[in-house]
C-alpha cells in the first residue's frame, strides 16, 4: 500500500507548479488554468486523507470544491471575455485600471 | 505493483503540469492540463473514490477544460504573451517562492512526525456512491443547497456580464 505521505507529496509539487504558473505566466487564461491546477492538488490531499481515515466527509469536500471550480470558471471567464473586448488581450499587466 | 499504479499517474500528472506551465500555446496548455485532470482522476480511483473518479472526469475533464479550449478559440489568445512581464521582481520572486515551498516539503520528509495513525473503520467500501448520497443528503444537506445556490447565482452573473448594453 502506497503511503499517504507520497500522494501529499505529490499533491505539494503540483501545488508548486500551480504558484509557478500564477506568478509566471502572463496571460490571463494561464493563470486561471494554473489556479485550477492548484484546487486539483488541494483535493488530491482531502481524497488522500480521506482514505487514510476512511472517513466519507473529505470526499463530500472536494465535491463541493469541484462545484465551486466549475462556478468560479464559469464567472471568470465570462469576466475575461468582456475584458477582452475592451482592452483586446488578456494580458495580465496591462489589467491595471483600477491602481491606485 | 502498488507502487507501480500509483507512480504511473502521478508521472503523467506531474508531466502535464509541467509541459503546462512550460508550453506557449495556450490551447496545448489546456491539453496538458486535461492530461494532469485524468492523471489524477486515475490517482483517485486508487485512493477508492470511485464517485469523485466519474465526477472528476466529467466536470473537470468534460466541462472545465472545454469550457476553457472554446474560450481561447474564441478570442484567438493562443499565443498572448510576447512581452515579459513588467515587474522585472516577479520572475526571480516566483522562482524563490517555489524553491521555499519544496524546501518544505523536503522539512516534511526529514521530519517525518512517523507514520500517520490509521483508520479504526477498516471497510474499503466506505466510499462508494451510496455512501456519499447518504452523506450527501443527510448530514451535508444545507452546503449542499448553499452550492446549488452559488452556481444558479454564478448562471445569473454570466447572463447579466453578457448582456447587450444599449
Amino acid at each position: 500500500m502506497v503511503s499517504t505521505l507520497m500522494y501529499v507529496a505529490l499533491s505539494a509539487f503540483l501545488f508548486v507548479i500551480g504558484v509557478l504558473g500564477v506568478t509566471l505566466r502572463k496571460s490571463a487564461l494561464m493563470v486561471f488554468m494554473s489556479v485550477e491546477l492548484m484546487l486539483n492538488a488541494a483535493n488530491l490531499t482531502l481524497v488522500a486523507f480521506a482514505n487514510q481515515w476512511k472517513s466519507v466527509d473529505a470526499q463530500i469536500m472536494v465535491f463541493f470544491v469541484i462545484t465551486i471550480a466549475a462556478a468560479e470558471v464559469a464567472v471568470g471567464l465570462a469576466l475575461l471575455v468582456m475584458i477582452f473586448r475592451r482592452k483586446n488581450t488578456t494580458d495580465i499587466d496591462l489589467m491595471n485600471t483600477l491602481r491606485g | 505493483m502498488d507502487l507501480l499504479l500509483f507512480g504511473i499517474p502521478a508521472l503523467v500528472a506531474i508531466v502535464g503540469a509541467i509541459a503546462m506551465l512550460l508550453s506557449r500555446n495556450a490551447v496545448h496548455s489546456a491539453l496538458y492540463l486535461l492530461l494532469n485532470f485524468a492523471a489524477i482522476s486515475v490517482l483517485y480511483l486508487l485512493l477508492q473514490a470511485p464517485f469523485l473518479f466519474a465526477t472528476q472526469l466529467i466536470i473537470y475533464a468534460g466541462a472545465i477544460i472545454v469550457l476553457f479550449l472554446f474560450v481561447v478559440m474564441l478570442l484567438g489568445a493562443e499565443r498572448d504573451e510576447q512581452a515579459p512581464h513588467a515587474n522585472p521582481w516577479q520572475n526571480r520572486g516566483a522562482f524563490v517562492g517555489g524553491v521555499l515551498l519544496l524546501i518544505e516539503l523536503a522539512l516534511l520528509y526529514v521530519n517525518n512526525p512517523g507514520t500517520i495513525p490509521i483508520a479504526a473503520n477498516l471497510n474499503d467500501g466506505f466510499a462508494a456512491p451510496t455512501e456519499i448520497a447518504k452523506a450527501l443528503f443527510t448530514t451535508h444537506l444545507l452546503p449542499f443547497e448553499i452550492a446549488s445556490f452559488v452556481l444558479l447565482t454564478a448562471l445569473i452573473g454570466v447572463v447579466v456580464l453578457h448582456q447587450r448594453r444599449s
